[in-house]
């Protein structure tokens, strides 16, 4: 499903080029639940931006679904974006001014945008959400703004789920319900789940844990999934 | 779109420009169309079957040089036409259209100063026929016009518009009253130079010429006019002498039979003059019509109306250049929007729309505010205002003019909203979600 072939990945700040990825070897099957883990610097908010699609690998192949990303245009890339990926992002990233189901229905904004609204507030069941489809962001608690979050990276109902840090910014209850909903959608739906995080008990909960350090992939284990919890 | 309505207040001042801008340009073409529908209007009143002769060749037809003409007095010595003339053309053997003639013949300043009971003002001074009184349509209000037997015995008589009567007058009634006409009168010497002559003379007040109301500047407002026979004008207050009993005029007007008869009248005054002038080669003499006068008077006002449209389009432009500055701050405001709408398959074109779609909304709100406020004050002006006589405004919003403002309202939000809708679609997703 996703291969990564000595990815590397080359910043250039000013003067200085920062080598975010150097060299990184990855297979993901379709159906893994894949954690990332590492300290912050370690490349791999980097990493899941070039499997997002949301930037391009500096050297390297990176093929998903059979298809050569490298080297795609802009506009390629949204396209894949809008249609193979889901993200979900520590900071939920709603639109503010937008209810959860408009907010759940953007990404059908662009691209066949057929059936919105019914879409929408189908996703938004999936996460025991329905009842508050037209409450803003800002009216719902931090738990359900990342189910909103959740609901709208799977509106399209893409093959790859990328979610950066879910439960970063929520307690532990709320961590729970989110991770369970996640696991959930990859029993069910054999969706690949990607998650980057650095807690080590979310990270415990995937069946393959890949650790990076200095833009490098150091272990890549796949764990027992019944001692984990 | 929402975004707009969001921060209403700030939407508001940046719909200001365009408003102020639009509203500029409605009302002021309505004035400068209004000039024109004026000009047309005291024009096509004198009747649509007039014609106007006067002497020397004008290039284009020119009309509104023949009306400047009758101001500036009598042309050059070669081309001249004469009372005798204007006469001829009532033979209806030569000439069956030309159903009536007023020979007119001003002193050579283009207004005089009128004194009487130590009361002063300044009006044109015209040396006309009885018949001036309808084919130029200029009614009597009280007393009489000029008779023919006044101009056989070069009477010193006047008949006075209503604006000259007021201020000489007041409420009193001018008839029987005397009043002096200062008016300046030159001779072009055989050496080119001109003698000036200050002539002063008395006339007596027989009639008072009913109030026009319309018409503004020199054209055809009888209400700043003094009439007095021609023959006055040629013996009592002109240095300008010929032979005896040819009397040279200024323009001869001519009323056509009917509408339909001018272009065969035109043909037969042009014949008829040839003749008499014993001409061979070009005329010494132009004929013009209403409508070339018109054509030539809009063709100067267009220009007016240019100005003015120009003069509100700067506005406008600054208008758009605020809606430029409103976008730019939108797009940074609103950076990670465009990268939370990018990772959601958002491509730039989409986002490019998106801005573009949000500036030109904001300045066709904008035209269609400033639209109707243009036509609210249009409205309000019409008919108002006092500049003298048809001094009021006169304003004329045409449905173009409309459409145009609106259509160029939309243009600036177009023209100055892709510049900062190019600039978000270029965001980098990663960049931009990263953004705080």
């Amino acid at each position: 499903m996703i291969r990564l072939e000595d990815v590397t990945k080359i910043y250039r700040m000013g003067e200085v080029e920062v080598g975010a990825l150097q060299g990184v070897s990855l297979d993901i099957d379709e159906g893994e639940i894949v954690a990332i883990m590492g300290p912050s610097g370690s490349g791999k908010s980097t990493l899941m931006n070039v499997i997002g699609c949301l930037d391009v690998p500096t050297s390297g192949r990176y093929v998903l679904d059979g298809q050569d990303v490298a080297g795609v245009s802009d506009n390629r890339l949204s396209e894949i974006r809008g249609r193979q990926i889901g993200f979900v992002f520590q900071t939920y990233n709603l639109l503010p001014r937008l209810t959860a189901r408009a907010n759940v229905e953007l990404p059908l904004v662009y691209g066949h945008g057929s059936n919105r609204r019914r879409r929408a507030l189908e996703a938004l069941d999936r996460v025991g959400l329905g009842d508050r489809a037209n409450h803003k962001p800002a009216e719902l608690s931090g738990g359900q703004q990342q189910r909103v979050g959740i609901a709208r990276a799977l509106v399209k109902q893409p093959r790859i789920l990328l979610a950066d840090e879910p439960t970063g910014n929520l307690d532990s209850q709320s961590s729970e319900e989110i991770m369970e909903i996640l696991k959930e959608l990859n029993r069910n739906e054999g969706l690949t789940l990607i998650l980057v995080t650095h807690e080590r008990d979310i990270a415990s909960q995937a069946e393959r844990v890949v650790s990076m350090l200095d833009g490098k992939v150091v272990s890549d284990t796949t764990a027992n999934l019944e001692g984990a919890s | 779109m929402s975004s707009l309505a969001s921060n209403k207040l700030r939407a508001g001042l940046t719909l200001l420009g365009i408003v102020i801008g639009v509203t500029a340009v409605i009302t002021l073409m309505a004035m400068g169309r209004g000039v024109q529908e004026s000009i047309r209007e005291s024009i096509e009143s004198l009747g649509s079957n007039l014609l106007y002769v006067t002497p020397g060749l004008s290039e284009s037809g020119g009309g509104a040089f023949a009306f400047f003409r009758n101001f500036g007095g009598g042309a050059g010595d070669s081309e001249a036409l004469t009372m005798d003339d204007a006469y001829a053309m009532l033979d209806t053997a030569y000439a069956p259209s030309v159903a009536a003639v007023a020979p007119e013949k001003s002193p050579s300043a283009v207004s005089g100063q009128v004194l009487a009971r130590g009361n002063e003002t300044f009006a044109e001074v015209l040396g006309v026929t009885p018949e001036y009184e309808f084919v130029r349509n200029h009614p009597i209000g009280s007393g009489s016009f000029i008779s023919h037997g006044h101009v056989l015995n070069n009477s010193m008589v006047a008949v006075i518009g209503a604006s000259v009567a007021e201020e000489l007058f007041g409420q009193r009634d001018p008839i029987g009253q005397t009043i002096r006409l200062n008016v300046e009168s030159f001779r072009v010497g055989p050496g080119g130079l001109g003698d000036v002559l200050d002539i002063g003379r008395l006339f007596t007040v027989i009639g008072v010429l009913e109030s026009q109301e319309e018409g503004i500047g020199p054209f055809g407002s009888a209400d700043y006019k003094v009439l007095v026979p021609i023959t006055a004008v040629h013996y009592r207050l002109s240095i300008d002498r010929t032979v005896p009993g040819e009397i040279r005029v200024d323009t001869i007007n001519v009323q056509a039979v009917d509408s339909d008869s001018t272009e065969s009248a035109e043909r037969e005054i042009t014949a008829l003059l040839r003749l008499r002038h014993r001409l061979t080669e070009e005329n010494d003499f132009t004929v013009s019509d209403q409508q070339q006068t018109i054509e030539t008077l809009e063709e100067t006002t267009n220009v007016l109306v240019l100005f003015l449209g120009s003069i509100a389009g700067i506005s406008l432009l600054v208008g758009g250049i605020g809606i430029m500055n409103i976008m730019l701050v939108s797009v940074t405001e609103r950076t990670r929007e465009i990268g939370i709408r990018k990772s959601m398959g958002a491509k730039r074109r989409d986002i490019l729309l998106q801005f573009v779609v949000e500036a030109s909304m904001l300045s066709l709100t904008g035209g269609l505010v400033g639209l109707a406020l243009g036509f609210g004050i249009s409205r309000v002006l019409d008919g108002r205002g006092d500049f003298g006589p048809g001094g009021e405004f006169n304003m004329v919003v045409t449905g173009d003019v409309a459409l145009l403002a609106v259509i160029v309202s939309v243009a600036i939000g177009l023209f100055f909203g892709i510049y900062p809708a190019t600039r978000a679609a270029r965001l980098h997703p990663i960049d931009a979600l990263r953004y705080e």
